[in-house]
C-alpha cells in the first residue's frame, strides 16, 4: 500500500449503521457481532482484511506495471485482454465455475495456496438465490 | 439452507468474519478475570549445521499449550522434498500447514521444471508466504537441503526475513543451542562430529529451556541420501521404579483348593446386525 491512514485502512463500501445491518431478515446481530456503532462498521476486523481482499489484484497491477516498462505497451495489453475474455466463462451466476481458463491464464493452476484449503466456495453453505441472482446479471433487477 | 444475494463469487482463502466477535468475547472474558484458550506452540530448540557432504538438522520433541505439556514426543522436522527438510518452532498448526503447502507447491513446480527442486526457491516461496501475512502466521523455520549446488541453511523468520548461514538456532532455546555452536563449530566438519554437535546443542536447549524437552530428532541430508533418526538420543527419559510393592505368586502357601464349575445355560439369543459400510 502506497498510502498509509485512516482513509487507505476504509472498507470500500461503507454500510450505514441503523439502515443495512448484517443479519438475517436486515436486522442486527447482536449476539454475533456485538451492539451496532459507526466506527465498528468502518475500520476493519483485522489488520489484514483489506489487504488480503485485494492481494491479488495488486500483485496482478505490479506485474503487469513490470512487464510494460520492460517490453512496452502491448505485451500487458495482450494478457489483460486474454484475462478479461477467460473471466467471462462462467456458468450461471449462482453455480460454481471451475474457472479452468483463468487458471492456467493466472498459473494458479498448479500451485496451492490457503485459498485452496480454506473456505472453499464450492463447499460453503450458503447458496445465493437462483432467481434473484440471474435477475441481477441481467440486470433486470 | 440459507440464501444470499452476493454479487462477486465467493472466494476462499482466511475470512475475517468473526474477529470483532472474538475480540468483544475476549473483552468481557478479560473483565471477568479468565482467559481465552491459548494455540499450541512448539516451546522449541531447532538448529542446523552445515558439514562436510551436506546438512545436519536437529529438533527437541516438546509441544506446549501454555504452561502444560502437550505433546511429548511430536515431530518437528517436516518433509518439504526429497532432498530438503524444514524445522518448524513457533504455533505448532502453523509450521505444519506452512510446510505442508510449500511442500506441495515445491512438488508441482518440480514437476513442472523436470529438476530437483533448489532449497533456494522453497526458501523464496516461503518468505513471500510469510511476508503476506505480515507475521500473523506464527511459523520460525530452519530450512535445509542439498540440491545441484551443494548443501544451503537458511533460517526464517515469521515476518519473512531469511538468513543464509552455515549453522542457525531457532526458538526458545535458541540462545542456548547457539552457545554450544558459537563454542565448537568449524567448517567442513565430519558427519559424525557434525551429528554430536546438534546432538550438543539441541541437549543444551533441553536442560536449559522449560519450553524443549524429551528426545532430540536428528535428520542427515548428503547428496542423494536422507537420514532420519527420529529418536537419534532420549536425553529425557521417565525413570523406572526400582522397587515392587507386588507379592510374587508362592508366597502365601495353599492349603486347600476347591473347584466348582458354573453350569449357564443360553436362554435367549439376538442377533442386531452393524452397518459397517
Amino acid at each position: 500500500m502506497d498510502t498509509r491512514g485512516l482513509s487507505s485502512q476504509m472498507k470500500d463500501s461503507i454500510p450505514v449503521a441503523g439502515f443495512s445491518p448484517q443479519g438475517s431478515y436486515g436486522l442486527q446481530d447482536s449476539l454475533r457481532s456485538g451492539f451496532t456503532s459507526v466506527k465498528n462498521e468502518l475500520l476493519p476486523s483485522h489488520p489484514l482484511e483489506l489487504s488480503e481482499k485485494s492481494y491479488q489484484q495488486n500483485k496482478d497491477k505490479m506485474n503487469l506495471s513490470t512487464l510494460r516498462n520492460i517490453q512496452g505497451l502491448h505485451a500487458p495489453l495482450k494478457l489483460q485482454m486474454e484475462h478479461r475474455a477467460a473471466r467471462q466463462i462462467q456458468r450461471l451466476p449462482f453455480l460454481p465455475s471451475s474457472n479452468l481458463a483463468l487458471d492456467t491464464l493466472r498459473g494458479s493452476d498448479d500451485t496451492v495456496g490457503f485459498e485452496d484449503i480454506l473456505n472453499d466456495p464450492t463447499q460453503s453453505e450458503m447458496m445465493g438465490e437462483p432467481h434473484l441472482m440471474v435477475e441481477y446479471k441481467l440486470g433486470l433487477l | 439452507m440459507a440464501t444470499l444475494t452476493v454479487n462477486r463469487p465467493p472466494q476462499g482463502g482466511f475470512c475475517f468474519e468473526n474477529c470483532k466477535r472474538n475480540g468483544l468475547i475476549e473483552g468481557e472474558a478479560n473483565k471477568v478475570g479468565c482467559s481465552l484458550p491459548s494455540a499450541r506452540k512448539t516451546g522449541t530448540t531447532i538448529c542446523g549445521v552445515v558439514f562436510k557432504d551436506g546438512i545436519v538438522l536437529g529438533a527437541d520433541t516438546r509441544a506446549t499449550e501454555g504452561m502444560i505439556v502437550a505433546d511429548k514426543n511430536c515431530s518437528k522436522i517436516h518433509y518439504i522434498s526429497p532432498n530438503i527438510y524444514c524445522c518448524g518452532a513457533g504455533t505448532a498448526a502453523d509450521t505444519e500447514m506452512t510446510t505442508q503447502i510449500i511442500s506441495s507447491n515445491l512438488e508441482l513446480h518440480a514437476l513442472s521444471t523436470g529438476r530437483l527442486p533448489r532449497v533456494a526457491t522453497a526458501n523464496r516461496m516461503l518468505k513471500q508466504m510469510l511476508f503476506r501475512y505480515q507475521g500473523y502466521i506464527g511459523a520460525a523455520l530452519v530450512l535445509g537441503g542439498v540440491d545441484c549446488n551443494g548443501p544451503h541453511l537458511y533460517s526464517i523468520y515469521p515476518h519473512g526475513s531469511t538468513d543464509k548461514l552455515p549453522y542457525v538456532t531457532m526458538g526458545s532455546g535458541s540462545l542456548a543451542a547457539m552457545a554450544v555452536f558459537e563454542d565448537r563449530y568449524k567448517p567442513d566438519m565430519e558427519e559424525e562430529e557434525a551429528k554430536g554437535l546438534v546432538r550438543d546443542a539441541i541437549a543444551a536447549g533441553i536442560f536449559n529451556d522449560l519450553g524443549s524437552g524429551s528426545n532430540i530428532d536428528l535428520c542427515v541430508i548428503t547428496k542423494g541420501k536422507v537420514d532420519y533418526l527420529r529418536p537419534h538420543d532420549e536425553a529425557n527419559k521417565k525413570g523406572v521404579r526400582t522397587g515392587d510393592y507386588k507379592y510374587k505368586r508362592g508366597t502365601t502357601g495353599v492349603l486347600t483348593k476347591v473347584v466348582t464349575p458354573l453350569h449357564l445355560e443360553v436362554v435367549e439369543e439376538n442377533i442386531q446386525t452393524m452397518d459397517t459400510s
